[in-house]
């Protein structure tokens, strides 16, 4: 259940700066749906070649659910870089998810 | 959802199956229309009010303000779920991390570590800081029941806690998909039959402040934490149980050190069993006032007296008596330390401190403005329900009263001998009078609710204070009507017979003048007596010598006349023999007649 989009451009120094999502859902609801399409083009302009989106099935391993404590459905979590950042809903709000995800003081 | 989670172990099943065989009476016995099925909380007095516990299978929700004891109690009814009913529970907490509410649930002597570890108890810690996400687009919460879904299935649980659901409402900014979502969880949270707790903040105007009571419509306990002259009072009251008769009214509970105890004495009938044994008051005069055999057995005993009248002695020396006989005795007190009760009991001869070493007298001192008035109570039951006494000593009650209002002391005191008569305990109650009549009426509300009344009262009088004593009165038993003087000394209790006279009650010095007095009278008596009997007997000699005196007179005078009988007798003899002799003689001389004649004379001169 991974899907990994990982296109390291060139530079050896961006690997460190790959950012690590996970995306939390479940099964192919349609909100979960619009969040990873939602998550993949947001990814794909703002991170393009340094991310990876590690997708997570409740129904399937519900005991994930536990650690990086989810509540709502769905949820994107960055694990990396650090700090944890978490972002809850569709993702519809690009303006929404930069902030919640805080890409602009990192990059 | 189905797949992941490790098959839960048997003790489900086992849990299961009873909760199955618990809910079958009912549909079996339909006619009888029996009630909806609960589930026992195991928390004292709780399961009395709602009548068996908290509606099974479905949601219950606790509010009140903070730190009125909602965590506890709903923590108390896991734990209980677990080690008492054996069904395993979940407590999800959106305020408390895992360690901190196994610190706060360890002073209550639970021992949440271990039930973790055993897989009986499993506790989520939700964390949600508004500040650490966004959100953005639609979401729905079904995180939290994959979540909860997961750890009911993981243990097996019967019993959810969902510990400030309302913490929620600060975390997620979107109010109405929450409580869309609550909705739906509660709802989801029956279905999967498990019976849960859901806490929440008491609100203004409104029993919590986000008005969850919208969606928890099954049952509603408020929890109240009140302040009244000073003293905190914690207050429970169902304030809706649909489908089943519940109390209604306001109860106070207390948390102790085993828990939650709430006190729902009220729901007591009167119709306890009584008991026709008699026991001894350890004063055997009074045990000869009370019809010589003493107190009923599981009666209540009032014992009023001002102070210094020997409220305490009496009552120390009914439970020396009692423990002595190997009975267990619980002492309250409320105005001594255990030690100075020792002590200052030793300086009557009484030695206590044996009987305390022996496990049969145990003291349970107590300041009485250190808690509220019903905390007092519980934590009277508790040490009564531990120590499980024949007869409770309360020294003295009147101390209790500054606690709280007179409504409430005497619906204290009804609870409490109710709870001590349902139980056969013998109590024995010591109320501090300040003097005066009118107090004596004051306390009679009181003693509707005793089955004897003893009464120590100070008699001044002579520059001296004296203590007498009476029984005012004795349910079922013959008693004397008397006053009686008590004395205290160096070995004890004393009831002498106090005098009464003309002059009205003598005591004390009064009391032993008066019976000098008449000691004095008695002596007086007895040698006026003396001196009479000896006069007598003086009168009763001079008649006897008298009487001896004429005697011998007459004697001699009886003797004087024999003898002139004699004589004459003897004279007429002799006359009649001369005459003989001289007829005999007739021929001889005159002469010789002459000198015969002289010489008879002289002959009876010599006889005589």
């Amino acid at each position: 259940m991974k899907i990994k989009k990982v296109k390291g451009k060139s530079a050896k120094a961006r690997e460190s700066q790959i950012w690590q999502l996970r995306l939390y859902v479940m099964e192919s609801t349609l909100k979960s749906e619009q969040a990873f399409a939602n998550l993949k083009q947001f990814c794909e302009t703002h991170l393009k070649g340094c991310y990876r989106i590690k997708v997570i099935d409740l129904l399937k391993q519900p005991q994930l659910a536990k650690g990086d404590q989810i509540l709502a459905i769905p949820t994107v979590v960055r694990q990396l870089p650090k700090p944890v950042r978490t972002v809850i809903g569709t993702l519809s709000d690009f303006e929404r998810v930069l902030a919640g995800l805080d890409l602009r003081a990192t990059t | 959802m189905k797949q992941s989670p490790p098959k839960p172990r048997n003790t489900r099943n086992s849990g299961k199956e009873k909760v199955i065989s618990m809910k079958k009476p009912p549909s079996r016995a339909k006619p009888k229309m029996f009630p909806l099925p609960k589930c026992p909380t195991g928390i004292q007095g709780l399961d009395e009010i709602t009548g068996g516990g908290l509606p099974r299978g479905r949601p219950t929700l606790i509010c009140g303000g903070a730190g009125c004891g909602k965590t506890l109690l709903a923590a108390e009814f896991l734990v209980r779920g677990t080690t008492q009913f054996d069904e395993p529970g979940v407590f999800m907490s959106f305020e408390e991390t895992e360690p901190e509410l196994r610190a706060n649930v360890a002073s209550l002597g639970f021992e949440l570590a271990a039930l973790v570890r055993r897989k009986q108890i499993l506790v989520d810690h939700v964390r949600i800081e508004r500040s650490e996400f966004q959100e953005t687009g639609e979401y729905d919460l079904e995180g939290l029941f994959v979540r909860l879904g997961h750890a009911i299935d993981t243990i097996g649980a019967k019993r959810v806690v969902l510990d400030t659901l309302e913490a929620l409402f600060a975390s997620l900014p979107n109010e109405a998909i929450l409580r869309a979502e609550l909705r739906r969880l509660f709802r989801w949270l029956k279905e999967k039959g498990v019976t849960a707790v859901i806490t929440a903040e008491r609100g203004i105007g409104q029993l919590t402040r986000h008005g969850l009571e919208e969606y928890v419509s099954d049952c509603v306990i408020l929890l109240d934490h009140r302040v009244n002259d000073q003293i905190a009072t914690r207050h429970l009251r169902v304030v809706k149980y649909r489908g089943a008769l519940h109390g209604t009214n306001e109860f106070p509970f207390l948390i102790g050190d085993d828990g939650i105890s709430v006190l729902p004495i009220t729901s007591l009938s009167l119709n306890h069993k009584v008991s026709n044994e008699r026991i001894a008051t350890g004063i055997p005069r009074l045990d000869a006032m009370l019809g010589g055999k003493g107190f009923f057995r599981g009666s209540s005993i009032l014992l009023t007296g001002t102070p210094g009248t020997g409220k305490t002695i009496v009552s120390a020396n009914f439970a020396h008596a009692a423990a002595r006989r190997g009975e267990r005795v619980l002492f309250f007190s409320f105005e001594e330390s255990p030690q100075q009760i020792i002590r200052n009991l030793h300086s009557i001869g009484l030695r206590l401190d044996p009987l305390v070493k022996r496990g049969l007298l145990r003291f349970h001192s107590a300041r009485p403005s250190l808690y509220g008035l019903e905390m007092h109570l519980a934590t009277m039951f508790k040490e009564i329900a531990t120590f499980k006494p024949q007869v409770v000593i309360v020294d003295p009650i009147t101390s209790l009263m500054d606690a709280g209002t007179d409504s409430e002391c005497k619906a204290m005191i009804t609870r409490l001998i109710d709870f001590l008569k349902a139980a056969q305990i013998t109590t024995l109650f010591t109320s501090l009078t300040q003097g005066g009549h009118a107090l004596q009426q004051s306390e009679a509300s009181m003693s509707s609710l005793m089955d004897s009344w003893l009464l120590l009262q100070d008699f001044e009088g002579n520059g001296e204070r004296n203590r007498v004593f009476y029984v005012l009165k004795a349910r079922g038993m013959a008693h004397s009507n008397q006053i009686r003087e008590f004395l205290i000394s160096n070995h004890g209790i004393d009831i002498v017979d106090a005098y009464i006279g003309a002059s009205g009650v003598l005591t004390g010095s009064a009391r032993v003048a008066q019976e000098d007095l008449r000691k004095a009278a008695v002596l007086t008596n007895q040698q006026q007596a003396a001196g009479l009997k000896r006069e007598v007997e003086r009168k009763r000699t001079a008649i006897e010598r008298q009487i001896s005196g004429l005697r011998s007179d007459y004697e001699s005078e009886a003797e004087e006349l024999r003898r002139i009988a004699e004589q004459v007798s003897s004279s007429t003899l002799m006359l009649t023999t001369e005459r003989a002799a001289s007829s005999r003689l007739r021929q001889a001389d005159t002469n010789v007649v002459a000198s015969t004649r002289a010489r008879a004379t002289h002959n009876g001169r010599a006889n005589s």
